[in-house]
């Protein structure tokens, strides 16, 4: 389709603003750009043809099922979008005087009581605006606490070589080195491992629990006790919190701090890439040094953005823990471990699960074996189920596992929902065999087939320009 | 209670058994016993729609509502043209994830590649990424650009916007690196104090335009300067001045940052917002976050994908510069349909009404006796008073509807976008009129 810019009529406009009421005033001709910028003259018709042209060519979760492992892509409902545009929210300045924003206050209390209540924390902050960005407020709390000691000498963060590439990315984005430890073979943490990389410079671990082949970390107290034996912190990365939430709480494994995605477990709308809200709980000890805004709140401590956080998206998760209450969160747990289960045991048979065992709220499958047999690679699967309507599960992630599949089904799809994807990857199982080309190929009824990535990364196109 | 699970509890008896379990504790048996749940968490029972609607409805009634809003300080007031609410609502924009499979995505790829591509023509630069949180992490992760083994210190203008410098200060403590802030002098950076300080290990400058008191810098000589010592110089501009204002690239800057809040998004108490950060063609390798790019696909048409991602910490892990992934995706969607709705002109009235407004208030506030402006440089939306009564000033004015300015030491920070009218304009020079006459 054509590009905005390429629909563009010289001297076409929409009617929004009215004449100026008040004399002019006049820009110092050495500040004034040399020439507007050329940004696209449109009729509001054309634009709202435009965008629903671009909307047509986009899959999201309330459109149909998408499995995509670590994502949590459950339904986004409609009353949290309908809160979070009433005009008492949206109105309000950030720097507007407390009594005017008592009901931000509200949000914000109410949201952090419940939030802490589900992840066994006692205070929270809101400011960081999604999972890495929490993650980094996370492990600064780490390094402010034993700074706060006087305890220098604590260098080396411990991340899981299955983690998610945002942990060792935070860890050095925080000044310190990072520690890959390989994973058992049962996928989860080696403790001989742990011990032998425990010591005096350990600042704490990072880890998610359940982990990213979606098992629930047994040793979990062991693992925990042995990093606050050697003086380290334990950061829980919440991305995968939808398992067990209400069901097992961060804080009583051991964890000293967390975030959680709100945008994950809490069914805010994933935007396309963001918005999100990535809210750090802590225990007591670390509440210090939580970040404040310096002009919403008090100067004086470290902050990771202006004020207060993504307010609007923490409207919408409390509209949901409203929704669902005490009952309703547990629950919620349950039918994501429930659904995972139940579509790998659906694909058991024909599909390898990396794990042949009990998962949590997503499961791995290893294609390896489909690779060797028919040449048709995780990629090809993936790119097949496209054209069945199905957005593909994660792909070779993580990292121990090859050509991995990684499917999360959550709790907001139904069995009828479930049984027709396992239909589809075991048909697509058996095409591997009948007709790999075709799925070298796939997909083949979209708006494009395969890109070309490595084109776009060596001659970089990064912006429409117009023809000379 | 609520719930949105299909599923009926028949149903989730048959899928249990058809997993050979008979009980969802069964799913948990990894789970320690001693840890495990074994209460109700202390939250209120689930409710229905209509009850939580109304709960939270209740919630939003409580904060107020002004009519008139003349306080800006890194959030901005202005017309957020209907289409502009309507659009990202459509449920294929919204509930999407990050575009990773680029055939099920081109409509929001296209939409991020329309969006660069504005971002570049206010900018004037040659790359722009899909956006960062905010104004003030996309300031930081500039700053964070610029660093390398030598070059190590980061100089800010004192006339930043504090949440701007503390954000920028704790990206610097993250990574065990030094922020040094540049004084001002008439409520401009202080460019002899900038040529002092700007030494070998000086990895860039930061300077917002216009700055936190309203006034424009010296730019391109602030740039100069920076550039002659080998820094690299950042600026930090409002997008609708850009509209009207000289360019950052045409100031000299290596990149060019900002908060996109005054795009076609609410004020929403601080959020979400949009930082918005773009480059030249040589730093391109080194901007952080997504960055969607144009290619073909396998026969030949036009295709958008999520590019040049050899730069990001789910390939690089700990040797990436950022551990960003997801950004303000639907933001930058809004911001880039608001300044398709403006349009060119659109957007230099919005800046010039803006800009005209703040004048007639300045000069109406300073022909009240006690009131006169802090700053003698060229403003563009916003400026200091110095008064007294500055507190009972702005309870008058919230008696009326009317959100004053901003309190800082001594005076008020004041802001007028097109919103405002003139007569609201007229009546709070008249309100303070009165309460400084009492």
């Amino acid at each position: 389709m054509k590009l905005i810019f390429e629909k563009s009529v010289p001297g076409r406009h929409c009617s929004l603003l009215p004449a100026c009421d008040v004399p002019e005033a006049t820009l110092p001709a050495s500040l004034c750009r040399d020439t507007a910028p050329a940004l696209p003259e449109m009729s509001e018709t054309d634009i709202s043809r435009h965008y629903t042209e671009l909307c047509q060519q986009v899959h999201g979760v309330n459109c149909g099922f998408y499995p995509l492992g670590s994502c949590t892509m459950k339904y986004n409902p409609r009353i949290d979008e309908e809160m979070a545009a009433l005009e008492g929210f949206t109105a309000v300045h950030p720097l507007a005087p407390a009594a005017d924003q008592q009901g931000v206050q509200e949000v914000l209390d109410t949201a952090k009581q419940y939030l802490c209540e589900i992840a066994g924390m006692d205070d929270m902050t809101f400011q960081p605006a999604a999972g890495a960005h929490g993650e980094f407020t996370g492990v600064l709390l780490i390094k402010q606490y034993h700074e706060s000691r006087g305890d220098h000498k604590r260098t080396k963060i411990i991340v899981p070589d299955s983690a998610h590439g945002t942990n060792p990315a935070t860890a050095a984005m925080c000044g310190y080195q990072v520690v890959n430890i390989a994973s058992g073979p049962d996928g989860c943490v080696d403790l001989d491992a742990l011990r032998a990389v425990l010591g005096e410079d350990t600042a704490g671990l990072m880890l998610t629990n359940p982990n990213t082949v979606g098992i629930f970390d047994h040793n979990i107290l062991e693992i925990t006790r042995l990093v606050h034996e050697a003086g380290g912190l334990c950061y829980y990365d919440g991305a995968n919190l939808n398992a067990v939430m209400g069901v097992v709480r961060p804080g009583d494994m051991g964890f000293d701090c967390i975030h959680m995605n709100l945008h994950k477990t809490f069914a805010t709308p994933h935007g396309g890439g963001g918005p999100g809200a990535g809210a750090v709980g802590c225990k007591a000890f670390l509440a210090p040094f939580l970040p404040h805004s310096a002009t919403a709140e008090e100067p004086g401590h470290l902050q990771v953005r202006s004020f207060r956080g993504n307010f609007l998206v923490v409207v919408r998760a409390l509209t949901y823990l409203l929704t669902l209450g005490r009952e309703g969160i547990p629950e919620a747990a349950q039918n994501a471990v429930l659904n995972a289960n139940y579509l790998m045991a659906r694909l058991k048979g024909t599909y390898t699960p990396a794990y042949d065992r009990v998962c949590m709220h997503e499961f791995v499958l290893d294609l390896s074996d489909l690779k060797k047999a028919t040449g048709v690679t995780a990629l090809d699967v993936s790119k097949s189920l496209i054209d069945e309507g199905i957005h593909p599960p994660t792909m070779y992630f993580p990292l121990i596992v090859h050509e991995a599949l990684m499917l999360e089904p959550t709790e907001t799809e139904g069995p009828e929902t479930l049984d027709h994807a396992a239909d589809v990857l075991r048909m697509l199982y058996q095409k591997a065999y009948d007709d790999a080309e075709a799925m070298h190929t796939a997909p083949h009824h979209m708006p494009i087939g395969r890109p070309d990535e490595v084109k776009a990364a060596r001659h970089p196109v990064v912006r429409w320009q117009p023809e000379e | 209670m609520g719930s949105y699970i299909p599923s009926t509890p028949a149903q989730r008896q048959e899928m249990l058994q058809a997993i050979g379990l008979s009980s969802f504790r069964e799913l948990y048996g990894d789970v320690p016993a001693e840890m495990y749940l074994d209460r109700p968490l202390a939250l209120p029972s689930g409710m229905s729609e209509l009850e939580a609607g109304r709960a939270v409805r209740a919630m939003a009634a409580k904060n107020r509502v002004y009519d008139v809003i003349l306080r800006g300080a890194g959030a901005y007031d202005h017309y957020i043209p209907s289409i502009v609410k309507y659009i990202p609502a459509k449920e294929e924009f919204l509930t999407a994830y990050t575009p990773y499979q680029a055939e099920m995505s081109q409509g929001l790829l296209q939409s991020i590649f329309e969006y660069q591509t504005m971002i570049c023509m206010l900018t004037g630069m040659d790359v722009s990424n899909a956006s960062v949180y905010d104004g003030a992490t996309a300031a930081a992760e500039a700053a964070a650009m610029c660093r390398d083994r030598k070059r190590r210190v980061t100089l800010v203008s004192a006339t930043t916007h504090p949440d701007v410098i503390n954000t920028i200060r704790t990206y610097c403590y993250g990574t065990g690196d030094e922020l040094r802030i540049v004084p001002e002098k008439d409520g401009k950076t202080d460019p002899d104090a900038l040529r002092e300080m700007l030494t070998a290990d000086t990895a860039s400058f930061y300077v917002q335009q216009p700055n936190f008191h309203g006034l424009f810098e010296d730019a391109e000589a602030l740039g100069a300067a920076v550039h002659e010592a080998g820094a690299m110089y950042i600026m930090g501009c409002n997008p609708i001045a850009l509209a009207i204002m000289k360019t950052p690239r045409d100031c000299g800057a290596d990149i060019a940052v900002g908060e996109g809040q005054p795009l076609g998004l609410p004020l929403a108490a601080g959020g979400p917002y949009l930082g918005y950060m773009a480059t030249t063609e040589k730093h391109m390798r080194k901007l952080p976050g997504r960055i969607v790019g144009e290619t073909t696909d396998d026969e030949g048409r036009r295709a958008y994908v999520l590019s040049l991602q050899a730069r990001e910490q789910h390939i690089r892990r700990e040797k990436a510069g950022s551990n960003i992934c997801s950004n303000e995706a639907l933001c930058a969607l809004t911001a880039g349909l608001y300044m398709a709705a403006m349009g060119p002109d659109g957007m230099a009235q919005a800046a010039k009404q803006s800009m005209a407004k703040a004048h007639y208030l300045a000069d109406a506030l300073c022909a009240i006796d006690g009131v006169k402006l802090r700053y003698s440089g060229a403003f563009f939306h916003e400026f200091v008073t110095d008064m007294p009564k500055t507190e009972e000033v702005l309870s008058a004015l919230s008696r009326a509807g009317i959100l004053g300015g901003l309190s800082v030491e001594g005076g008020i920070l004041w802001c007028a976008t097109e919103k405002v009218t003139k007569a609201a304009l007229d009546k709070t020079a008249a309100i303070v009129k009165e309460v400084l006459a009492k």
